[in-house]
Protein backbone atom coordinates (compact mmCIF):
# COMPACT_ATOMS: atom_id res chain seq x y z
CA UNK A 1 0.00 0.00 0.00
CA UNK A 2 2.82 2.60 1.30
CA UNK A 3 4.78 1.21 -1.89
CA UNK A 4 2.16 2.07 -4.62
CA UNK A 5 1.53 5.46 -2.57
CA UNK A 6 5.06 6.15 -3.03
CA UNK A 7 4.93 5.31 -7.07
CA UNK A 8 2.01 7.63 -7.35
CA UNK A 9 4.13 10.48 -5.47
CA UNK A 10 6.57 9.85 -7.85
CA UNK A 11 4.75 10.40 -10.42
CA UNK A 12 2.78 13.50 -9.57
CA UNK A 13 6.28 14.63 -9.51
CA UNK A 14 6.28 14.88 -12.60
CA UNK A 15 3.64 17.81 -12.29
CA UNK A 16 6.72 19.86 -11.77
CA UNK A 17 8.44 19.42 -14.84
CA UNK A 18 5.93 19.72 -16.67
CA UNK A 19 4.85 23.27 -15.32
CA UNK A 20 8.60 24.46 -14.53
CA UNK A 21 8.88 26.43 -18.33
CA UNK A 22 5.41 27.77 -17.98
CA UNK A 23 5.88 29.35 -14.25
CA UNK A 24 9.48 30.30 -14.84
CA UNK A 25 8.74 32.50 -17.86
CA UNK A 26 5.35 33.60 -16.20
CA UNK A 27 6.83 35.04 -13.43
CA UNK A 28 9.64 37.05 -14.84
CA UNK A 29 7.23 38.36 -18.33
CA UNK A 30 4.26 38.31 -16.83
CA UNK A 31 4.14 38.73 -12.30
CA UNK A 32 7.18 40.68 -12.23
CA UNK A 33 6.13 43.25 -14.98
CA UNK A 34 3.07 44.14 -13.40
CA UNK A 35 4.64 43.84 -9.64
CA UNK A 36 7.05 46.55 -10.95
CA UNK A 37 4.78 48.80 -12.83
CA UNK A 38 2.77 49.33 -9.44
CA UNK A 39 6.20 49.64 -7.35
CA UNK A 40 6.30 52.35 -10.01
CA UNK A 41 3.17 53.93 -9.82
CA UNK A 42 4.27 55.40 -6.08
CA UNK A 43 7.29 57.17 -7.67
CA UNK A 44 8.43 60.27 -9.53
CA UNK A 45 10.54 58.09 -12.10
CA UNK A 46 11.00 59.53 -14.99
CA UNK A 47 13.02 58.85 -17.54
CA UNK A 48 16.14 56.18 -16.21
CA UNK A 49 17.85 57.27 -13.30
CA UNK A 50 17.28 57.31 -9.23
CA UNK A 51 13.75 58.09 -7.90
CA UNK A 52 11.67 58.52 -4.98
CA UNK A 53 9.24 56.94 -3.64
CA UNK A 54 6.52 59.52 -3.31
CA UNK A 55 2.89 57.89 -2.00
CA UNK A 56 0.00 58.44 -3.74
CA UNK A 57 0.82 61.84 -5.43
CA UNK A 58 0.83 60.46 -8.81
CA UNK A 59 -2.83 58.63 -8.29
CA UNK A 60 -3.56 62.20 -7.07
CA UNK A 61 -2.75 63.53 -10.23
CA UNK A 62 -4.05 61.44 -12.40
CA UNK A 63 -7.51 61.71 -10.96
CA UNK A 64 -7.53 65.55 -10.92
CA UNK A 65 -5.98 65.73 -14.08
CA UNK A 66 -8.88 67.21 -16.47
CA UNK A 67 -7.12 65.48 -19.72
CA UNK A 68 -7.10 61.80 -18.05
CA UNK A 69 -11.03 62.31 -17.51
CA UNK A 70 -11.27 63.86 -21.12
CA UNK A 71 -9.15 60.58 -22.65
CA UNK A 72 -11.87 58.11 -20.48
CA UNK A 73 -14.68 59.99 -21.49
CA UNK A 74 -13.60 59.47 -24.88
CA UNK A 75 -12.91 55.69 -24.63
CA UNK A 76 -16.27 55.39 -23.08
CA UNK A 77 -17.88 57.42 -25.77
CA UNK A 78 -16.44 55.10 -28.46
CA UNK A 79 -17.00 51.95 -26.68
CA UNK A 80 -20.79 52.84 -26.10
CA UNK A 81 -21.07 53.41 -29.95
CA UNK A 82 -18.85 50.92 -31.12
CA UNK A 83 -20.70 47.56 -28.57
CA UNK A 84 -24.15 49.05 -29.48
CA UNK A 85 -23.08 49.28 -33.07
CA UNK A 86 -21.64 45.22 -33.19
CA UNK A 87 -23.28 43.62 -30.54
CA UNK A 88 -26.73 44.86 -31.86
CA UNK A 89 -25.81 44.10 -35.38
CA UNK A 90 -24.39 40.20 -34.23
CA UNK A 91 -27.86 40.10 -32.20
CA UNK A 92 -29.85 40.53 -35.27
CA UNK A 93 -27.72 38.23 -37.51
CA UNK A 94 -28.07 35.22 -34.47
CA UNK A 95 -32.10 36.03 -34.79
CA UNK A 96 -32.04 35.81 -38.65
CA UNK A 97 -30.00 32.64 -38.38
CA UNK A 98 -31.47 30.97 -36.03
CA UNK A 99 -35.13 31.79 -36.75
CA UNK A 100 -37.28 28.45 -36.95
CA UNK A 101 -39.64 30.02 -39.38
CA UNK A 102 -37.52 31.07 -42.28
CA UNK A 103 -34.58 28.47 -41.74
CA UNK A 104 -31.83 31.12 -43.71
CA UNK A 105 -29.21 29.00 -45.28
CA UNK A 106 -25.41 30.07 -46.30
CA UNK A 107 -24.18 30.42 -42.76
CA UNK A 108 -20.99 28.60 -43.39
CA UNK A 109 -20.21 31.27 -45.97
CA UNK A 110 -21.63 34.23 -44.64
CA UNK A 111 -19.81 33.91 -41.30
CA UNK A 112 -16.47 33.97 -42.90
CA UNK A 113 -17.06 36.76 -44.70
CA UNK A 114 -18.50 38.57 -41.73
CA UNK A 115 -15.33 37.61 -40.09
CA UNK A 116 -13.02 38.84 -42.53
CA UNK A 117 -11.93 42.36 -40.98
CA UNK A 118 -11.48 41.14 -37.91
CA UNK A 119 -8.49 38.77 -39.19
CA UNK A 120 -6.69 41.72 -40.41
CA UNK A 121 -4.15 44.15 -38.41
CA UNK A 122 -5.45 47.25 -37.18
CA UNK A 123 -2.73 49.10 -38.90
CA UNK A 124 -3.41 47.90 -42.08
CA UNK A 125 -6.54 49.37 -41.45
CA UNK A 126 -6.12 52.51 -40.12
CA UNK A 127 -4.16 53.20 -43.09
CA UNK A 128 -6.80 51.77 -45.53
CA UNK A 129 -9.60 53.90 -43.54
CA UNK A 130 -7.50 56.70 -43.12
CA UNK A 131 -7.22 57.08 -46.78
CA UNK A 132 -10.57 56.26 -47.99
CA UNK A 133 -12.12 58.22 -45.86
CA UNK A 134 -9.38 61.73 -46.87
CA UNK A 135 -11.88 64.86 -46.81
CA UNK A 136 -10.68 66.24 -49.95
CA UNK A 137 -9.43 63.26 -51.70
CA UNK A 138 -10.65 60.15 -50.21
CA UNK A 139 -12.70 57.82 -52.39
CA UNK A 140 -15.40 57.97 -49.76
CA UNK A 141 -16.36 61.02 -50.34
CA UNK A 142 -15.51 61.13 -54.19
CA UNK A 143 -18.55 58.01 -54.12
CA UNK A 144 -21.03 59.92 -52.15
CA UNK A 145 -20.74 63.30 -54.35
CA UNK A 146 -20.98 61.53 -57.72
CA UNK A 147 -24.01 60.03 -56.20
CA UNK A 148 -25.38 63.55 -55.15
CA UNK A 149 -24.43 64.65 -58.65
CA UNK A 150 -26.65 61.82 -60.20
CA UNK A 151 -29.57 63.35 -58.56
CA UNK A 152 -28.24 67.29 -58.92
CA UNK A 153 -27.54 67.74 -55.29
CA UNK A 154 -24.39 69.51 -53.85
CA UNK A 155 -22.78 67.08 -51.42
CA UNK A 156 -20.51 69.00 -48.81
CA UNK A 157 -18.24 66.89 -47.62
CA UNK A 158 -18.04 65.30 -44.48
CA UNK A 159 -14.80 65.58 -42.86
CA UNK A 160 -15.01 61.89 -41.20
CA UNK A 161 -11.86 61.70 -39.63
CA UNK A 162 -10.40 65.52 -39.24
CA UNK A 163 -13.37 66.90 -37.62
CA UNK A 164 -13.80 66.12 -33.55
CA UNK A 165 -17.64 65.87 -34.50
CA UNK A 166 -16.87 62.93 -36.49
CA UNK A 167 -13.61 61.28 -35.37
CA UNK A 168 -15.03 59.08 -32.63
CA UNK A 169 -18.18 57.72 -34.14
CA UNK A 170 -16.00 57.13 -37.61
CA UNK A 171 -13.69 54.99 -35.44
CA UNK A 172 -16.55 53.70 -33.15
CA UNK A 173 -18.08 52.34 -36.85
CA UNK A 174 -14.98 50.93 -37.81
CA UNK A 175 -14.41 49.09 -34.65
CA UNK A 176 -17.66 47.42 -35.16
CA UNK A 177 -17.11 46.37 -38.88
CA UNK A 178 -14.11 44.82 -37.09
CA UNK A 179 -15.85 43.19 -34.58
CA UNK A 180 -19.73 41.89 -35.39
CA UNK A 181 -18.43 39.40 -36.99
CA UNK A 182 -16.45 37.86 -33.79
CA UNK A 183 -19.42 38.58 -31.79
CA UNK A 184 -21.74 37.12 -34.33
CA UNK A 185 -19.89 34.10 -34.49
CA UNK A 186 -20.03 33.73 -30.47
CA UNK A 187 -23.59 34.39 -30.42
CA UNK A 188 -24.03 32.03 -32.92
CA UNK A 189 -21.93 29.27 -31.41
CA UNK A 190 -24.07 29.45 -28.08
CA UNK A 191 -27.27 29.20 -30.18
CA UNK A 192 -26.03 25.88 -32.06
CA UNK A 193 -25.20 24.52 -28.68
CA UNK A 194 -28.01 24.61 -27.81
CA UNK A 195 -30.00 20.94 -27.38
CA UNK A 196 -32.76 20.34 -30.52
CA UNK A 197 -34.86 18.67 -28.13
CA UNK A 198 -36.18 21.89 -26.78
CA UNK A 199 -37.05 23.71 -30.26
CA UNK A 200 -38.80 20.57 -31.63
CA UNK A 201 -41.10 20.00 -28.05
CA UNK A 202 -41.98 23.72 -27.88
CA UNK A 203 -43.08 23.49 -31.17
CA UNK A 204 -45.42 20.34 -30.72
CA UNK A 205 -46.71 22.55 -27.30
CA UNK A 206 -47.64 25.14 -30.29
CA UNK A 207 -45.10 27.67 -28.89
CA UNK A 208 -45.10 30.54 -31.98
CA UNK A 209 -41.21 31.81 -33.13
CA UNK A 210 -41.19 34.78 -31.02
CA UNK A 211 -42.24 32.69 -27.82
CA UNK A 212 -39.39 29.88 -28.68
CA UNK A 213 -36.85 32.83 -29.45
CA UNK A 214 -37.74 34.90 -25.83
CA UNK A 215 -38.20 31.61 -23.67
CA UNK A 216 -35.86 29.36 -25.17
CA UNK A 217 -33.05 31.12 -27.47
CA UNK A 218 -32.86 34.59 -25.28
CA UNK A 219 -32.20 32.96 -21.86
CA UNK A 220 -29.69 30.62 -22.92
CA UNK A 221 -27.22 32.21 -24.72
CA UNK A 222 -27.37 34.99 -22.13
CA UNK A 223 -24.15 33.89 -20.60
CA UNK A 224 -22.72 34.36 -23.71
CA UNK A 225 -23.97 37.69 -24.46
CA UNK A 226 -22.12 38.39 -21.11
CA UNK A 227 -18.66 37.29 -21.90
CA UNK A 228 -18.96 38.98 -25.74
CA UNK A 229 -19.56 42.53 -23.39
CA UNK A 230 -17.40 42.03 -20.76
CA UNK A 231 -14.33 41.03 -23.57
CA UNK A 232 -15.42 44.43 -25.71
CA UNK A 233 -15.14 46.31 -22.63
CA UNK A 234 -11.94 44.70 -21.75
CA UNK A 235 -10.48 45.61 -25.43
CA UNK A 236 -12.62 49.05 -25.98
CA UNK A 237 -11.04 50.59 -22.72
CA UNK A 238 -7.56 49.69 -23.77
CA UNK A 239 -8.48 51.11 -27.24
CA UNK A 240 -5.12 52.30 -29.08
CA UNK A 241 -4.12 51.12 -32.36
CA UNK A 242 -7.18 52.71 -34.70
CA UNK A 243 -7.31 56.26 -33.07
CA UNK A 244 -3.70 56.35 -32.49
CA UNK A 245 -2.82 55.98 -36.52
CA UNK A 246 -5.85 57.60 -37.77
CA UNK A 247 -5.93 60.78 -36.08
CA UNK A 248 -3.27 63.31 -37.00
CA UNK A 249 -2.03 64.59 -33.90
CA UNK A 250 -1.90 67.87 -34.69
CA UNK A 251 -5.59 67.93 -35.84
CA UNK A 252 -8.00 69.37 -34.18
CA UNK A 253 -10.13 66.37 -33.71
CA UNK A 254 -7.07 64.53 -31.55
CA UNK A 255 -8.68 65.67 -28.67
CA UNK A 256 -11.87 64.05 -28.85
CA UNK A 257 -10.41 60.85 -29.99
CA UNK A 258 -7.25 60.17 -27.55
CA UNK A 259 -7.97 57.09 -25.27
CA UNK A 260 -6.46 56.53 -22.18
CA UNK A 261 -4.00 54.24 -23.83
CA UNK A 262 -3.08 57.09 -25.74
CA UNK A 263 -2.73 58.77 -22.60
CA UNK A 264 -1.04 56.55 -21.19
CA UNK A 265 1.26 56.13 -24.19
CA UNK A 266 2.13 59.94 -23.85
CA UNK A 267 3.34 59.72 -20.76
CA UNK A 268 5.58 56.16 -20.95
CA UNK A 269 6.68 56.01 -24.21
CA UNK A 270 6.88 59.33 -25.57
CA UNK A 271 10.27 61.39 -26.10
CA UNK A 272 10.22 64.26 -24.52
CA UNK A 273 6.72 63.70 -22.33
CA UNK A 274 7.81 60.52 -20.46
CA UNK A 275 7.02 60.28 -16.74
CA UNK A 276 7.32 56.61 -16.64
CA UNK A 277 6.07 56.76 -12.42
CA UNK A 278 2.70 58.48 -13.58
CA UNK A 279 2.55 56.70 -16.68
CA UNK A 280 2.08 53.43 -14.23
CA UNK A 281 -0.55 55.17 -12.01
CA UNK A 282 -2.52 55.70 -15.23
CA UNK A 283 -2.11 52.09 -15.89
CA UNK A 284 -3.39 51.07 -12.32
CA UNK A 285 -6.08 53.50 -12.43
CA UNK A 286 -7.18 51.68 -15.73
CA UNK A 287 -7.14 48.78 -14.67
CA UNK A 288 -9.06 49.49 -11.24
CA UNK A 289 -12.01 51.18 -13.52
CA UNK A 290 -11.85 47.74 -16.27
CA UNK A 291 -12.15 45.92 -12.71
CA UNK A 292 -14.90 47.46 -11.31
CA UNK A 293 -16.90 48.00 -14.91
CA UNK A 294 -16.76 44.28 -15.16
CA UNK A 295 -17.98 43.43 -11.77
CA UNK A 296 -20.73 45.78 -12.30
CA UNK A 297 -21.53 44.42 -15.63
CA UNK A 298 -21.27 40.68 -13.94
CA UNK A 299 -23.80 41.77 -11.31
CA UNK A 300 -26.22 43.51 -13.49
CA UNK A 301 -26.18 40.51 -15.67
CA UNK A 302 -26.48 37.75 -13.29
CA UNK A 303 -29.28 40.05 -11.51
CA UNK A 304 -32.03 40.22 -14.09
CA UNK A 305 -31.32 36.16 -14.41
CA UNK A 306 -32.51 35.50 -11.17
CA UNK A 307 -35.68 36.91 -11.47
CA UNK B 1 -46.06 34.60 -51.11
CA UNK B 2 -45.21 37.31 -48.19
CA UNK B 3 -42.96 34.99 -46.66
CA UNK B 4 -41.04 34.49 -50.10
CA UNK B 5 -41.08 38.45 -50.44
CA UNK B 6 -39.34 38.99 -46.73
CA UNK B 7 -37.20 35.93 -47.00
CA UNK B 8 -35.93 37.42 -50.46
CA UNK B 9 -35.46 40.79 -48.37
CA UNK B 10 -33.46 38.96 -45.80
CA UNK B 11 -30.82 37.72 -48.09
CA UNK B 12 -30.67 40.86 -49.52
CA UNK B 13 -29.25 42.51 -46.24
CA UNK B 14 -27.30 39.26 -45.62
CA UNK B 15 -25.75 39.58 -49.02
CA UNK B 16 -25.37 43.79 -48.56
CA UNK B 17 -23.88 43.40 -45.39
CA UNK B 18 -21.48 41.07 -46.71
CA UNK B 19 -20.21 43.50 -49.63
CA UNK B 20 -20.24 46.34 -46.79
CA UNK B 21 -17.17 43.64 -45.46
CA UNK B 22 -15.16 43.40 -48.61
CA UNK B 23 -15.94 46.76 -50.14
CA UNK B 24 -12.98 48.80 -48.65
CA UNK B 25 -10.72 45.31 -50.13
CA UNK B 26 -11.96 45.85 -53.12
CA UNK B 27 -11.43 49.91 -53.62
CA UNK B 28 -8.01 49.18 -51.73
CA UNK B 29 -7.22 46.19 -54.88
CA UNK B 30 -8.26 48.65 -57.93
CA UNK B 31 -6.86 52.15 -56.25
CA UNK B 32 -3.81 50.11 -56.06
CA UNK B 33 -3.24 49.97 -59.66
CA UNK B 34 -3.91 53.84 -60.27
CA UNK B 35 -2.17 56.77 -59.93
CA UNK B 36 -2.22 59.53 -57.11
CA UNK B 37 -3.86 61.93 -59.21
CA UNK B 38 -6.31 59.11 -60.74
CA UNK B 39 -7.74 58.37 -57.68
CA UNK B 40 -8.15 61.77 -56.64
CA UNK B 41 -10.16 62.73 -59.41
CA UNK B 42 -13.11 60.41 -59.66
CA UNK B 43 -13.65 56.66 -58.87
CA UNK B 44 -13.93 53.81 -61.22
CA UNK B 45 -14.03 49.58 -60.84
CA UNK B 46 -11.54 49.88 -63.93
CA UNK B 47 -8.59 48.89 -62.56
CA UNK B 48 -5.57 51.25 -63.60
CA UNK B 49 -1.98 50.73 -65.03
CA UNK B 50 0.32 51.73 -62.75
CA UNK B 51 0.86 49.23 -60.34
CA UNK B 52 4.77 48.73 -61.17
CA UNK B 53 4.59 52.97 -60.59
CA UNK B 54 3.47 52.50 -57.35
CA UNK B 55 5.04 49.20 -56.58
CA UNK B 56 8.40 51.30 -56.94
CA UNK B 57 7.29 53.95 -55.09
CA UNK B 58 6.44 52.16 -52.54
CA UNK B 59 9.70 50.01 -52.36
CA UNK B 60 11.66 53.09 -52.35
CA UNK B 61 10.23 53.92 -49.14
CA UNK B 62 10.43 50.75 -47.40
CA UNK B 63 11.42 47.15 -47.89
CA UNK B 64 7.74 45.72 -46.93
CA UNK B 65 8.71 42.23 -47.67
CA UNK B 66 11.27 42.17 -44.60
CA UNK B 67 8.81 43.25 -42.65
CA UNK B 68 7.04 40.18 -43.53
CA UNK B 69 10.23 38.10 -43.07
CA UNK B 70 10.66 39.80 -39.57
CA UNK B 71 6.98 39.18 -38.53
CA UNK B 72 7.43 35.73 -39.79
CA UNK B 73 10.80 35.28 -37.57
CA UNK B 74 8.31 36.54 -34.66
CA UNK B 75 5.09 34.83 -35.18
CA UNK B 76 6.08 31.11 -36.30
CA UNK B 77 8.69 30.63 -33.13
CA UNK B 78 6.15 32.36 -30.73
CA UNK B 79 3.26 30.21 -31.75
CA UNK B 80 5.36 26.99 -31.69
CA UNK B 81 6.44 27.73 -28.36
CA UNK B 82 2.65 28.72 -27.26
CA UNK B 83 1.23 25.64 -28.42
CA UNK B 84 3.86 23.04 -27.00
CA UNK B 85 4.22 24.80 -23.47
CA UNK B 86 1.01 25.71 -22.89
CA UNK B 87 -0.31 21.59 -23.88
CA UNK B 88 2.76 20.88 -21.44
CA UNK B 89 1.33 23.37 -18.72
CA UNK B 90 -1.88 22.38 -19.44
CA UNK B 91 -1.02 18.44 -19.20
CA UNK B 92 0.93 19.11 -15.89
CA UNK B 93 -2.32 21.25 -14.11
CA UNK B 94 -4.87 18.57 -15.08
CA UNK B 95 -3.46 15.27 -14.45
CA UNK B 96 -0.86 15.61 -11.88
CA UNK B 97 -1.86 16.80 -7.97
CA UNK B 98 1.21 18.45 -6.56
CA UNK B 99 1.43 21.10 -3.98
CA UNK B 100 1.32 24.73 -5.48
CA UNK B 101 -1.31 23.04 -8.61
CA UNK B 102 -3.95 24.89 -7.53
CA UNK B 103 -1.72 28.32 -6.85
CA UNK B 104 -0.77 28.07 -10.34
CA UNK B 105 -4.36 27.71 -11.70
CA UNK B 106 -5.32 30.97 -9.66
CA UNK B 107 -2.79 32.27 -11.30
CA UNK B 108 -3.40 31.66 -14.30
CA UNK B 109 -7.74 32.65 -13.75
CA UNK B 110 -6.59 35.87 -12.87
CA UNK B 111 -3.95 36.77 -15.44
CA UNK B 112 -6.73 36.12 -17.80
CA UNK B 113 -8.50 38.76 -16.60
CA UNK B 114 -5.60 40.94 -16.07
CA UNK B 115 -5.68 43.20 -18.91
CA UNK B 116 -2.07 43.86 -21.27
CA UNK B 117 -1.82 47.61 -20.11
CA UNK B 118 -1.11 47.11 -16.86
CA UNK B 119 2.38 44.98 -17.51
CA UNK B 120 3.31 47.01 -20.52
CA UNK B 121 5.54 49.62 -18.71
CA UNK B 122 7.27 47.29 -16.06
CA UNK B 123 8.14 44.67 -19.10
CA UNK B 124 9.72 47.87 -21.45
CA UNK B 125 11.46 48.53 -17.69
CA UNK B 126 12.70 44.87 -17.47
CA UNK B 127 13.55 44.68 -21.37
CA UNK B 128 15.91 47.68 -20.61
CA UNK B 129 17.60 46.36 -18.24
CA UNK B 130 18.18 43.11 -20.10
CA UNK B 131 19.40 45.01 -23.10
CA UNK B 132 16.33 43.19 -24.80
CA UNK B 133 15.33 46.01 -26.93
CA UNK B 134 15.52 45.54 -30.50
CA UNK B 135 15.49 42.24 -29.92
CA UNK B 136 12.75 39.60 -30.66
CA UNK B 137 13.36 37.35 -27.37
CA UNK B 138 10.80 39.90 -25.38
CA UNK B 139 8.16 39.13 -28.08
CA UNK B 140 9.13 35.48 -28.42
CA UNK B 141 9.90 34.00 -24.93
CA UNK B 142 6.50 35.20 -22.94
CA UNK B 143 4.92 33.10 -25.61
CA UNK B 144 5.62 29.99 -23.45
CA UNK B 145 3.19 31.35 -20.70
CA UNK B 146 -0.37 32.54 -22.27
CA UNK B 147 -2.89 31.88 -19.69
CA UNK B 148 -5.56 32.14 -21.61
CA UNK B 149 -4.74 29.11 -23.68
CA UNK B 150 -3.69 26.75 -21.05
CA UNK B 151 -6.96 27.56 -19.74
CA UNK B 152 -8.50 26.41 -22.61
CA UNK B 153 -6.19 22.92 -23.36
CA UNK B 154 -6.75 22.11 -19.43
CA UNK B 155 -10.72 22.32 -19.66
CA UNK B 156 -10.14 19.97 -22.85
CA UNK B 157 -7.83 17.81 -21.52
CA UNK B 158 -10.01 17.26 -18.45
CA UNK B 159 -12.93 16.31 -21.06
CA UNK B 160 -11.20 14.59 -23.46
CA UNK B 161 -8.62 12.32 -21.95
CA UNK B 162 -9.71 9.73 -20.02
CA UNK B 163 -6.84 9.13 -17.00
CA UNK B 164 -7.31 5.67 -17.45
CA UNK B 165 -5.20 5.65 -20.58
CA UNK B 166 -2.08 7.64 -19.37
CA UNK B 167 -2.44 4.48 -15.96
CA UNK B 168 -2.70 1.96 -18.68
CA UNK B 169 0.82 3.45 -20.34
CA UNK B 170 2.22 3.55 -16.95
CA UNK B 171 1.71 -0.07 -16.27
CA UNK B 172 3.55 -0.98 -19.73
CA UNK B 173 6.16 1.26 -18.38
CA UNK B 174 6.13 4.59 -20.39
CA UNK B 175 7.58 7.04 -19.22
CA UNK B 176 5.65 9.99 -18.23
CA UNK B 177 7.49 12.42 -21.23
CA UNK B 178 7.40 9.67 -24.14
CA UNK B 179 3.31 9.40 -22.47
CA UNK B 180 2.99 13.03 -23.64
CA UNK B 181 4.27 13.27 -26.95
CA UNK B 182 2.77 9.84 -27.95
CA UNK B 183 -0.42 9.77 -26.44
CA UNK B 184 -1.65 13.18 -25.19
CA UNK B 185 -0.23 14.98 -27.68
CA UNK B 186 -2.40 13.63 -30.97
CA UNK B 187 -5.58 13.77 -28.85
CA UNK B 188 -5.55 17.47 -27.80
CA UNK B 189 -4.14 17.89 -31.40
CA UNK B 190 -7.16 19.76 -33.15
CA UNK B 191 -7.86 21.88 -29.49
CA UNK B 192 -3.84 22.72 -29.84
CA UNK B 193 -4.50 23.73 -33.63
CA UNK B 194 -7.36 26.43 -32.72
CA UNK B 195 -5.85 27.52 -30.19
CA UNK B 196 -2.49 28.43 -32.14
CA UNK B 197 -3.71 29.77 -35.50
CA UNK B 198 -5.40 32.17 -32.90
CA UNK B 199 -2.26 32.75 -30.85
CA UNK B 200 -0.92 33.07 -34.54
CA UNK B 201 -3.06 36.04 -36.14
CA UNK B 202 -2.62 37.97 -32.67
CA UNK B 203 0.80 37.62 -32.87
CA UNK B 204 1.37 38.27 -36.15
CA UNK B 205 -1.00 41.20 -35.96
CA UNK B 206 0.20 43.18 -32.34
CA UNK B 207 1.66 46.58 -32.75
CA UNK B 208 2.06 47.75 -29.47
CA UNK B 209 4.25 46.24 -27.65
CA UNK B 210 6.70 45.54 -30.93
CA UNK B 211 6.56 49.43 -31.66
CA UNK B 212 7.66 50.33 -27.78
CA UNK B 213 10.70 47.51 -27.71
CA UNK B 214 11.60 47.73 -32.08
CA UNK B 215 12.94 51.03 -33.35
CA UNK B 216 15.50 49.72 -36.11
CA UNK B 217 14.01 49.82 -39.22
CA UNK B 218 15.75 46.47 -40.32
CA UNK B 219 14.24 44.44 -37.56
CA UNK B 220 10.96 45.90 -37.84
CA UNK B 221 7.64 43.43 -38.21
CA UNK B 222 4.67 44.33 -40.45
CA UNK B 223 2.34 46.15 -38.29
CA UNK B 224 5.17 48.29 -37.39
CA UNK B 225 6.63 48.89 -40.42
CA UNK B 226 3.10 49.81 -41.56
CA UNK B 227 2.70 52.41 -39.19
CA UNK B 228 5.36 54.39 -39.98
CA UNK B 229 3.55 55.40 -42.86
CA UNK B 230 1.90 57.79 -40.61
CA UNK B 231 4.97 60.07 -40.80
CA UNK B 232 5.77 59.77 -44.15
CA UNK B 233 5.21 62.74 -46.71
CA UNK B 234 7.16 60.89 -49.72
CA UNK B 235 4.21 58.57 -49.77
CA UNK B 236 1.43 60.28 -48.90
CA UNK B 237 1.68 62.07 -51.98
CA UNK B 238 0.80 59.36 -53.55
CA UNK B 239 -2.69 57.19 -52.72
CA UNK B 240 -1.97 54.90 -55.18
CA UNK B 241 1.02 53.63 -53.06
CA UNK B 242 -0.58 53.78 -50.02
CA UNK B 243 -2.70 51.33 -51.13
CA UNK B 244 -0.48 49.21 -52.65
CA UNK B 245 0.97 49.23 -49.16
CA UNK B 246 -1.93 48.13 -47.79
CA UNK B 247 -2.56 45.40 -49.96
CA UNK B 248 0.89 44.02 -49.79
CA UNK B 249 0.62 44.04 -45.62
CA UNK B 250 -2.95 42.21 -45.87
CA UNK B 251 -2.32 39.73 -48.37
CA UNK B 252 0.07 37.10 -45.96
CA UNK B 253 -3.15 36.48 -43.06
CA UNK B 254 -5.16 36.67 -45.98
CA UNK B 255 -3.81 33.63 -47.15
CA UNK B 256 -3.45 32.32 -44.05
CA UNK B 257 -7.24 32.97 -43.61
CA UNK B 258 -8.17 31.40 -46.57
CA UNK B 259 -6.03 28.13 -45.45
CA UNK B 260 -7.29 27.92 -41.91
CA UNK B 261 -10.61 29.28 -42.39
CA UNK B 262 -12.80 26.56 -40.32
CA UNK B 263 -10.11 26.27 -37.44
CA UNK B 264 -10.66 29.86 -37.03
CA UNK B 265 -14.04 30.26 -37.41
CA UNK B 266 -14.24 26.76 -34.48
CA UNK B 267 -11.68 29.01 -32.41
CA UNK B 268 -13.99 31.91 -31.90
CA UNK B 269 -16.85 29.88 -31.51
CA UNK B 270 -15.02 27.69 -28.49
CA UNK B 271 -13.91 30.75 -26.87
CA UNK B 272 -17.30 31.44 -26.61
CA UNK B 273 -18.63 27.93 -25.28
CA UNK B 274 -15.50 27.86 -23.09
CA UNK B 275 -16.97 29.98 -19.81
Amino acid sequence: MTKKKSKVTAYNNWGYAFVAPFVIVFCIFSIYPVLRTLYLSFTNLKVVGDADIIGFKNYIRVLSDKFFWIALWNTVRIWIVNIVLQLGLAFLLMMVFSDVKYKMRGLPVFRIIYYLPNIIAATSIAFLFSTLLDWRYGTFNIIIKSIYDLFGARYNPVNWIGSSATAGYTVAVIQSWMWFGNSFLMLMAGVQSINRDYFEAAAIDGAGRWTIFGKITLPLIKPIMMYVAITSLIGGLQMFDLPFLMIETASSAYGSVQTVMMYLYKFGFTTGTTQVGYASAVAYVLFLIILTVSVVELKLFRGKGDK
Amino acid sequence: MAFKIKKGILYFLLVLLALTCMLPFALMMINATRTGADIVSGFTFIPGNALKENWETVFDYFNLFKGIWNSVLVSVPATLLCAYFSTLTAYGLAFYEFKGNKVIFGAILAFMMIPGQLSLIGFYQLCTKLHLVNSYIPLIIPAIAAPGTVFFLRQYILSSLPKSLIEAARIDGASEIYSFHKIVTPIVAPAVATMGIMAFIGNWNSYLLPMILINKTDKMTLPVMMATLKASNHINSNQGAIYLSVAISIIPILLVFIAFSKYIISSVSAGAIKE
